[in-house]
């Protein structure tokens, strides 16, 4: 039923325009066949019978809204509803009103906040008491950022539409940035891992919707790969590097969908898809030392010509110091000292730690993890640095892990 | 759909290059189209008077209403489909490059709220 929820969802937005309205017709709908199919048997074409009364659903709630003041859409809308034109499949060379709702959900002219919320309530159809929770928000905060996503879509003209051709590609970017910060938020070391969930779900409908885009491709791999380490990554709710994971514990069945999901050929390969590559590179390595880091340098290397941020170029620190040793990691960290972007971020002295500790030095690797712990942003990092930093400390040998 | 746009500067936009300032073509081409409806630029904020009547009294200021690092130096009313078509037609404008632009939607005949909503 969720597959057909937001195809009707999204029909009845093209039509009415009424966002509130189409969601509550098929909720209707829902609850109409929750009610009636237990007693009455699953009709023969569910999908018809719930769009057919979602549908007599909103040409009530268009009659009742005051009929002094009916508008021209509105009667337009009623008749296209009460026609049943549109209940045959979308020609394949009709837009999908699915990607129509979707790039409007992600619009740039809405915050970013308001698009994640509009994508999870309506593209995943979570309650709002769900999206709520998941921003650490109350139900009447996210009601009324949803709402006023709405007001804002209505009252300044966003269109509902598939962007032009010269405006698709930064509006994709735009919907799989929303997707990806769906996931990172989920990935954020809680115990519900809902979010993330969900994301996967929305990167694989807009693979299924949009099969010529190589970055949403990549980008649906890219999550599946991290998803696969989730039973790994926490272990009683402690945060374990990659190098340390038990991989034993990774979801073979999300690796494989990932890797089966081939890049087109002769495309450039964009961001997400080479964040995937790499996220492939770990993945075929039953241990982290089977792991091919001249492979992982390479890949960074391509990933600086497309994202030159400083995060990757300290990965890619790191990978060197894999590939060459650790003095040679140390030196391509060296070059990055002077970035002010990397000032606050922990990750520079955990790595620097790390590499010290590989060196045998591991007086210079505590002082680098204790850094490495003030300027931690979570608990669970903070702990995580901590038990590291311990470590060198302590009888147990130095053992550095990445980052 | 209308669209007043506000054209303001922006301190931390790049330098104003007059050789780059092409807003003359603009207006022709989107006037032309049907695009542009009217605009104008604005004398800047030294010229300008504050009104405001408080407990019968008319005060007046010497100045704008907002003492802000930008001011407002042009107006643009817009007649477009959508926000997007906005959006294109604010971006060809110089002053995207050199300051700021905002797109105000007009209010509506349809809209049912009966005053300003924040």
């Amino acid at each position: 039923m969720a597959g057909e929820r937001l195809r009707i969802v999204a029909g009845l937005i093209r039509i009415t325009r009424d966002w509130d309205l189409a969601e509550d017709a098929v909720a209707d709908a829902a609850e109409r066949a929750l009610r009636r199919w237990p007693a009455e048997g699953v009709p023969a074409n569910p999908g018809a019978w719930l769009t057919t009364t979602a549908r007599r659903r909103a040409i009530d709630l268009l009659r009742r809204a005051d009929v002094e003041r009916a508008k021209l859409g509105e009667v337009a809308a009623l008749a296209e509803l009460a026609s049943g034109a549109d209940d045959l499949p979308q020609a394949s060379c009709l837009p999908d009103d699915r990607l129509r709702l979707i790039f409007t959900c992600c619009h740039p002219a809405l915050s970013i906040e308001a698009r994640v919320a509009l994508t999870l309530k309506v593209v995943s159809g979570l309650s709002t008491a769900a999206v709520a929770r998941a921003f650490l928000t109350s139900e009447a905060t996210m009601g009324q950022r949803l709402l006023r996503a709405k007001r804002k879509i209505a009252h300044a003209g966003i269109p509902y539409r598939v962007p032009s051709p010269d405006l698709l590609p930064e509006r994709m970017d735009g919907v799989l940035a929303v997707i990806y910060l769906i996931f990172t938020e989920g990935y954020a070391g809680t115990a519900d891992d809902a979010l993330a969930g969900e994301a996967v779900r929305l990167g694989r409908l807009l693979v299924q919707l949009v099969p010529d885009s190589d970055e949403a491709r990549g980008l649906l791999a890219l999550l599946l790969l991290q998803h696969a380490r989730r039973a790994a990554r926490l272990v009683d709710g402690e945060l374990v590097t990659l190098e340390r994971q038990d991989r034993t514990k990774w979801d073979t069945a999300a690796i494989d969908e990932a890797l089966a999901l081939e890049p087109l050929t002769g495309t450039d390969r964009g961001p997400y898809r080479l964040q995937a590559a790499l996220a492939a590179v770990h993945a075929a390595a039953p241990e982290a030392s089977d792991t091919d880091w001249a492979a992982v340098v390479s890949l960074y290397d391509e990933l600086l010509d497309v994202l030159p941020s400083p995060v990757v170029r300290l990965n890619r620190a790191i990978a060197i110091g894999m590939r060459d040793g650790p003095l040679a990691g140390l030196a391509a960290l060296d070059a990055l000292a002077g970035d002010a972007r990397l000032a606050g971020y922990h990750l520079l002295p955990a790595a620097r730690g790390d590499l010290l500790a590989r060196a045998g030095r591991p007086t210079e690797a505590v002082t680098a993890l204790e850094h490495a712990v003030a300027l931690a942003p979570t608990d669970q990092e903070r702990r995580q640095l901590t038990r590291r930093r311990d470590e060198l400390r302590g009888t147990s040998p130095a053992v550095g892990g990445l980052a | 759909m209308r669209y007043l746009m506000f054209v303001a500067t922006d301190p931390d936009a790049e330098p104003y290059d007059p050789a780059a300032d092409d807003a003359e073509d603009w207006v022709a081409k989107h006037e032309a189209s049907g695009q542009w409806v009217m605009g104008d630029r604005l004398r800047p904020v030294g010229d300008a008077t504050t009104v405001r009547l408080r407990g019968g009294e008319v005060l007046l200021t010497d100045g704008p209403s907002a003492e802000t690092r930008e001011w407002i130096a042009g107006f643009d009313i817009l007649e477009c489909a959508d926000l997007d078509e906005a959006i294109a037609i604010a971006a060809a404008h110089p002053m995207a490059r050199f300051g700021r632009l905002e797109l105000r939607p007009f209010w509506s005949d349809e809209d049912e709220q009966a005053g300003p909503k924040g």
